[in-house]
């Protein structure tokens, strides 16, 4: 007896056998590291998703940024659909989507900054790093954003690299500052 | 002079760790409320103090607490919030306190948290506080070894848990609903009110926002009382007021003084008066979303009522200052574009109107406009006003904008009739 | 009922509405986007400003979002305020910045609530002349085309696919003016109600992509009101065609059934229509030419009828008229429902359930209402799929009915509810074979054998009545038992929900048995017992023989001429009987549309009318009869309903040429006739002859463009309108232009009113009933004072084989069903074939997902690929049902499973 196969068409997609999957994909390769970090924050809200952020968070502080499979791995961890994990990393602006340098320069334009002429230090970045806002140098080492008011603006204008906050920058500390980082 | 919040506060040194602020009469207004004085009590006394929300609104501080329902039957956990999100531009004044003197906030959080009985508080920080996270991380830490937090709470049978949540950016999370959207794990969109956070908050539980500022002053008003507070101001205002002060001034920076001081006071005195070959033009009194002041309103009394009657808010109490080689324009797009920026999308007229706002101020500043566009900016102050949006965010931007066209309308017509900015 | 004043003109309406409802109630054109009344308010969009008065004194007031007012007694408003009026038009400016005003190539164009809206505002004047923000559009599968620069972020989208669908795949990104609504990367949208989002988003950005395969103007639709064919729910829409061809299907509000939303097989599966696999021509078989005209087929049938006995074969997707005309035609005696035994069996039972009237049988309306549910074997997601949103419903609600007790929110205002409500649930208990997306929802969850499913819904009957003796379960379904019956002796309105999918017939007694032991005066309690085709609840209600016996017979007797009636039997029983049949009979003629397995066996094949074609009623799953109604004729003048050729017969055969012409109606009368069971379906439609002031009704709206010139490629002179002599409709936009009763509506349009929104105008209330709202008739009447009864027949526990495995049907939205299958859309989402077994069972078998196995059903052997999966219980075995291509299968048989060594 020959066995008749069973196809009823050829389309070449992958099998769909699911009986409708709710929508958590993504491979779940969070290292241990990751993982504990995020029980940790789960552990202290009612429902896992609402530790979102934070798994988002300790994710990026482990990977520089957050990406695709990113967020289908926290997705698959807090039992989310990775849209939903996505329409929370996108609202973000300090959740980065996309790869960004070693450093993140964060370049404060808001208003006391604005009086205080942040724009020459944007030109001079721009010049020195010949990188706008939103860019990433060549040798991948500095992202530069804007980025609204840092909360210093008695001595503005104000930038942050990565943790380090300086205040009263001037065109001419530039060079000092940015060497720290190379 | 007394400076209550500030008087352990010393620029460049490090803060109080638990046992100096303890040294210096720390944690014995928690010892007295915990000893002596019911949840009820607290909160007639802060009201009766006239304290009032220094997050921005003024709102009585007791008062707001007194909506919270109480007793056996309240909705449990209930949540006690400490909003450190301070974004609003031009604004510093909660990091001084963050950064300055940790342990006292967190007196203050468990002061609010025994007044309406609320088992878990967190302290919102925004991302930038990179120094105030560490301080508050290890205050948080000693506060619980030393029994100030926890279980049972020095034997008292108050219970009360503290968590640190730091943000991921967007100007939206300071707003109280959208914070509490923020510490769910969601998108920082703002709810509607009512339901106030009071009655249905965090996790739709019983939830009292406040500014850290606010929360600072408690462990001073139970310690000296309701008439000791009311004393410290200078106007229609209760206690002292973090003041702060940016722009070309000469000596930038922010201070506590008795609420009600004027604007030249702040200006000339504390700021050091303008730097040389700039002259005063305008100021935003208490961040970016306050109506502009200027010269004719230099003697105001900087107090929620005085600054209302002037036309604009105390906000924060921090004033961005305008000379008079700024640009009007540019300094109303700067704001704009922030603001169009951080809308985070939910309504209509924010999340439309304030780019509009800003392309039309844009194209303004760049010798582009056309007197239309300066009538369009003026119906949009109007058409974004209170109500008309979701929050209070789009409002808060025609604040600047509406008072710009006020007192800066020649600017803004020399623009459109030179074809470009005067300013160069 | 509160006193408002709007305008200084005094109304009396309704407390817990919102003032947008209240003047949408009152028939004041307010415009609106965030606001849906299957979705309640959130105030995002501030289209719906109005100004509020404090008192009659009050000349300033204040804006406010009408959608998020609460009716107060005494309160003034004003819609028509200069600045509110200023306001709402400003808000269409707004979101019109960065629209790409591309409404002459937009599908929705002309069925826009943004056109609306623009028009109602006078918004018409562009003064924003700065650069357009512009957004990448997603590939989003077969079904739903995206075109996000269109998108006005009212949210109603996510509101509606993640919120009240439970959809996990579409969500707003991003923040300020770039939000974006879609998927986080392209990809197939994965809820099977994703349809729906073409109706819920007020513009162009998720359209039907069917129809932009053949796009037509909704104003440029022929339509007419109908009923879905694609599962027992019945779900009432609007069906369109031009140029012959059936272009769209669309939802029909009704109250009692469907509300506003459908499932995406009845929304896309009507493309078979359209299928070339059509039958269109009469063909007799073995002759030289074999496709003929009626004359040549009439004579030949009655050759094939004279001097025969003939047998007819029913159908389950045929309508009640046509099952009617084929009973008259053969005599009761001759008429076999043409399923399996098995099917039949289990559907006899069903019908004597709900004609007992011991229990009322549940609307997808109670559905919603429950507040506790019980769905015990059915496969509901897959075999009813929008009773599963309902029961979605009635656990949302529940919960949201929950926290709203001793609070004033009113529970319009949906995002303060779901915040409230949090991770809270209203009761449903899960229990079926297999995992099914409705497990997330369930605080009960159990899969087990259909067996062990009948003895845990008998313990709970149990413990609900001790009339039901105890069923001995191990102890973690006896616990299961004890939570679902302490659950549903707490609820108000419990809903018990079975049905045939699992061919188990203890399922459907205990079903019955917890229903009764629940219907005390505590309760008001529901049953429902999903079927599977759209007229299986019709034809069991004949209560005729099964296909098996007609095979019996034509094995015994010789001379039989059978007609089947749009019937594949080869999906109904094993191949080898169907075989059996065709070389048993002498004759057969079979009806269908669609030609298929059965149709080959035909000596003569007559086409069939399909829904879109021709005028029948439907009986859902509740017992309910409901009229659909012709769309168009179709050019093909051989294409009619069955019943109109077996009249036909019918006149042939006697050797009289009717006296009367048969109109649906008489069929119906007909129908009560040769079967008392369906007393009261013949009131269930208006007559053909039924008009309004003399008018008939359009099918046509008045915009209807072509009208003259539609044929000119064919002739000079505008042919004559087509006439229906069957229905009250004319097929052209002539007729009675009010609103016509609600089973009779053929499309929803009110002036102003384009888009689907224009339903509120029909309404009582906004989101409530239709004016005097008529959603079919109940042939099942309820007898309130019946003295309980109970089966108690308890089965067997299940015991597992070696090396054998039971086999069940695994249903799926797309691919199960047989027409819907023939569209595009929907048999790209049809799974492949596939042997799902329990992962223990695959362990021991060594097989890992993707293994080859063979299975050996009536001596065939046929190869597939394994599925494990952790929550199908041992020794059973589940294969897709009703897949294009796969054989039928003995469900509920034991089956060898072989590895297939490579
Ligand atoms: C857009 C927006 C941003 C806000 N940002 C802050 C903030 O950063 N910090 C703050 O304390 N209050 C902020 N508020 C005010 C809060 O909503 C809230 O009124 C305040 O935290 C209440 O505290 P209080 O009563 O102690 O003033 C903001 C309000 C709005 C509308
Ligand atoms: S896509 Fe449609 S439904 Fe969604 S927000 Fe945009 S306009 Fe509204
Ligand atoms: S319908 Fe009222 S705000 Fe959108």
């Amino acid at each position: 007896m020959i066995a008749q196969k069973l196809n009823t068409k050829d389309t070449g997609k992958a099998n769909n056998t699911a009986l409708y999957t709710t929508g958590v994909a993504g491979e779940p390769y969070l290292t241990d590291l990751e993982r504990t970090a995020i029980d940790h924050e789960v552990a202290q809200v009612p429902y896992k998703s609402a530790a979102v952020i934070e798994a988002l968070k300790i994710v990026q502080q482990h990977r520089g940024w957050i990406s695709d499979d990113s967020v289908g791995a926290i997705a698959a961890y807090l039992q989310m659909s990775p849209a939903e994990v996505d329409s929370v990393a996108t609202f973000y602006n300090l959740i980065f989507r996309k790869p960004v340098g070693r450093h993140v320069i964060l370049l404060c334009d808001s208003i006391s900054c604005y009086v205080m002429k942040y724009g020459d230090l944007y030109t001079a970045l721009q010049e020195k790093l010949n990188i706008k806002f939103g860019e990433t140098t060549g040798d991948q080492c500095f992202t530069l954003l804007p980025n609204c008011c840092l909360g210093c603006c008695d001595h503005a204008p104000a930038l942050m690299i990565d943790n380090d906050l300086y205040k009263d920058v001037t065109v001419a500390m530039l060079d000092c500052i940015l060497k720290k980082y190379t | 002079m007394e400076r209550p919040l500030t008087q352990y506060i010393h620029p460049g040194c490090p803060p109080f760790d638990l046992r100096e602020y303890e040294m210096t009469g720390g944690y014995a207004a928690l010892r007295k409320v915990i000893g002596s004085m019911s949840p009820q009590e607290v909160q007639k006394l802060v009201q009766e103090s006239g304290l009032k929300g220094r997050g921005g609104a003024g709102f009585n501080t007791g008062m707001k607490w007194s909506f919270v329902p109480m007793g056996e039957n309240a909705p449990q956990p209930k949540y006690l919030i400490a909003n450190a999100d301070e974004m609003e531009p031009g604004t510093f004044k909660d990091r001084l306190l963050l950064e300055g003197n940790p342990h006292q906030l967190i007196e203050g959080m468990i002061l609010a948290a025994y007044a309406i009985q609320a088992d878990i508080s967190y302290i919102f920080l925004r991302w930038a506080y990179k120094k105030a996270a560490q301080l508050l991380r290890k205050s948080i830490h000693e506060a619980y070894t030393a029994g100030y937090l926890g279980k049972n709470i020095l034997g008292s049978g108050f219970s009360l848990e503290m968590h640190l949540h730091t943000g991921v950016g967007r100007y939206m999370c300071g707003e109280e609903t959208a914070l509490l959207n923020a510490l769910e794990g969601k998108r920082a969109t703002p709810r509607a009110k009512p339901p106030f956070p009071q009655v249905s908050g965090l996790y739709g539980k019983p939830t009292i926002v406040n500014n850290v500022e606010t929360l600072c002053n408690l462990p001073h008003i139970v310690n000296n009382g309701a008439e000791w507070f009311k004393g410290l101001g200078n106007g229609k205002d209760s206690g002292t007021k973090l003041y702060g002060v940016s722009g070309k001034v000469n000596k930038p920076g922010c201070w506590e003084l008795p609420i009600g001081v004027t604007v030249r006071e702040l200006i000339e005195e504390h700021a050091g008066g303008m730097k040389n070959g700039y002259r005063f033009k305008g100021v935003l009194p208490g961040g970016a979303s306050t109506d502009f002041l200027t010269t004719e309103h230099l003697d105001v009394k900087m107090d929620f009522v005085s600054v209302a009657a002037a036309g604009s808010r105390l906000g924060t109490g921090t004033m961005v200052v305008m000379d008079d080689a700024t640009c009007p324009v540019g300094f109303v797009h700067n704001l704009q574009h922030f603001f169009a920026q951080e809308s985070c999308g939910f309504c209509t007229p924010c999340r439309e109107g304030l780019p509009w706002v800003e392309k039309m101020l844009l194209s303004l500043e760049r010798g582009h406009g056309t007197a239309e566009d300066v009538e369009m900016l003026q119906m949009h102050t109007q058409l974004l006003g209170p109500g008309n949006t979701f929050c209070a965010l789009a409002p808060g931007a025609m604040e600047p904008l509406q008072s710009a066209l006020k007192y800066f309308r020649e600017d803004f017509e020399k623009h459109v009739e030179l074809h470009k900015c005067p300013y160069g | 009922m509160s006193t408002i004043y709007i305008d200084n003109k005094q109304y009396n309406v309704k407390e817990g509405k919102n003032l947008l409802e209240a003047c949408l109630g009152l028939g004041i054109d307010l415009p609106y986007f965030c606001w849906h009344p299957a979705l309640g308010s959130v105030g995002a969009c501030r289209q719906c400003a109005v100004k509020v008065f404090k008192d009659e004194n009050d000349t300033r007031g204040r804006l406010v979002m009408s959608c998020m007012e609460n009716i107060k007694d005494g309160l003034h408003l004003s819609v028509a305020d200069k600045t509110a009026k200023a306001f709402r038009s400003q808000v269409i400016e707004w979101l019109m910045t960065n629209h790409p005003h591309d409404c002459p190539v937009c599908d929705e164009g002309g069925s826009c609530h943004l056109q609306d809206m623009t028009v109602m505002t006078g918004h018409d004047y562009r003064r924003f002349h700065y650069k357009k923000r512009t957004y990448t559009n997603q590939y989003l599968g077969p079904l739903i085309h995206h075109e996000m620069n269109r998108c006005i972020q009212c949210y109603r989208c996510v509101r509606y696919y993640h919120d009240y669908a439970g959809g996990k795949d579409l969500n707003v990104f991003s923040a300020h003016n770039h939000v974006y609504f879609g998927r986080e990367k392209d990809g197939v949208l994965e809820s099977p109600f994703s349809g729906n989002l073409v109706e819920v988003c007020p513009t162009g950005v998720f359209t039907d992509k069917t129809l932009r395969e053949h796009y037509t103007r909704k104003w440029d639709l022929t339509t007419a009101p109908s009923v879905c064919n694609h599962c027992s729910v019945g779900c009432n829409t609007i069906a369109g065609e031009r140029y012959g061809q059936l272009r769209c299907i669309t939802n029909r509000f009704n109250s009692e059934v469907n509300g506003y939303f459908l499932c995406d097989r009845g929304r896309f599966g009507y493309e078979f229509v359209n299928s070339a696999n059509r039958i269109t021509q009469p063909i007799i078989r073995n002759r030289a030419v074999e496709a003929v005209d009626e004359v040549v087929v009439m004579d030949h049938l009655k050759q094939l009828m004279n001097n025969h006995t003939v047998i007819g074969i029913g159908s389950a997707r045929a309508s009640v008229e046509s099952n009617a005309a084929l009973m008259q035609l053969v005599g009761k005696e001759n008429f076999y429902q043409g399923i399996s035994d098995s099917l039949r069996f289990i559907q006899k039972r069903i019908v004597e359930v709900m004609q007992s009237g011991k229990v009322q049988p549940a609307s997808l309306q109670d559905i919603q209402q429950a507040d506790a549910i019980l769905v015990l074997g059915e496969d509901i997601w897959n075999t009813a799929p929008v009773m599963a949103l309902a029961v979605r419903q009635g656990v949302m609600k529940t919960a949201a009915h929950h926290v709203l007790e001793n609070r004033e929110l009113p529970g319009w205002h949906d995002a303060a509810v779901r915040e409230l409500v949090q991770q809270e649930k209203g009761f449903l208990a899960n229990c079926t074979i297999a995992a099914s997306p409705l497990d997330e929802l369930s605080s009960s969850t159990v899969h087990l054998a259909p067996d062990d499913l009948a003895r845990l819904g008998f313990a709970i009957a149990g413990r609900l009545h001790t009339s039901v003796p105890v069923v001995q379960l191990d102890s973690n379904t006896q616990n299961q038992a004890a939570i679902i019956a302490a659950a549903l002796q707490q609820a108000k309105r419990p809903v018990i929900i079975s049905g045939a999918g699992c061919y188990n017939e203890a399922l459907i007694r205990a079903a019955f048995d917890i229903a009764v032991a629940l219907n005390t005066p505590e309760h008001e309690v529901r049953l429902a017992y999903v079927m599977p085709e759209c007229n299986s609840m019709g034809l069991a209600m004949t209560q005729s023989a099964g296909f098996e016996n007609a095979v019996l017979r034509t094995t015994r007797e010789e001379n039989i001429t059978a007609i089947v009636l749009e019937n594949d039997l080869y999906r109904n029983v094993p191949a080898h009987i169907a075989d059996l049949f065709f070389n048993s009979v002498q004759h057969c003629i079979v009806f269908d549309s669609l030609n298929n397995a059965t149709t080959q066996n035909a000596d003569v094949l007559v086409p069939a009318a399909t829904f879109a074609e021709g005028d029948g009623t439907l009986v859902n799953y509740e017992g309910r009869a409901q009229r659909f109604y012709q769309v168009y004729m179709p050019a093909n003048k051989n294409i009619r309903e069955s019943w109109k050729w077996l009249q036909k017969m019918e006149e042939i055969r006697t050797a009289q040429t009717a006296e009367q012409v048969y109109h649906p109606e008489d069929l119906l009368v007909m129908c009560e006739r040769l079967m008392p069971q369906f007393a009261g379906i013949a009131g269930a439609v208006p007559h053909h002859d039924f008009r309004i002031n003399g008018q008939a009704l359009p099918r046509a709206p008045h915009r209807y463009s072509g009208r003259t010139a539609i044929l000119a490629n064919l002739a000079v002179s505008e042919p004559k309108p087509k006439q229906d002599n069957d229905s009250p409709f004319t097929f052209t936009m002539e007729g009675y232009s009010g609103m016509p009763p609600s089973p009779l509506i053929p499309f929803f349009w009110r002036p102003g009113w384009n888009s689907i929104q224009a339903v509120n105008k029909y309404q009582q209330e906004p989101g409530g009933a239709l004016r005097n709202e008529q959603a079919g008739t109940l042939l099942f009447e309820y007898k309130r004072d019946g003295e309980a009864v109970y089966f108690k027949d308890i089965p067997e526990a299940f015991m597992v084989r070696k090396d054998k495995w039971l086999l069940f049907p695994q249903y799926h939205v797309f691919g199960s069903e047989e027409l819907s299958a023939y569209s595009k859309g929907v048999g790209e989402l049809s799974p492949e074939p596939y042997l799902a077994i329990s992962s223990r069972d695959a362990d021991q078998l060594g097989l890992v997902d993707g293994s080859l196995v063979t299975i050996k059903v009536f001596e065939q052997a046929y190869e597939l690929p394994v599925a494990t999966n952790m929550l199908i219980p041992n020794g059973v075995a589940l294969m897709p049902a009703g897949l294009q291509g796969m054989p039928a299968m003995n469900w509920n048989a034991w089956v060898q499973v072989m590895s297939v060594k490579l």
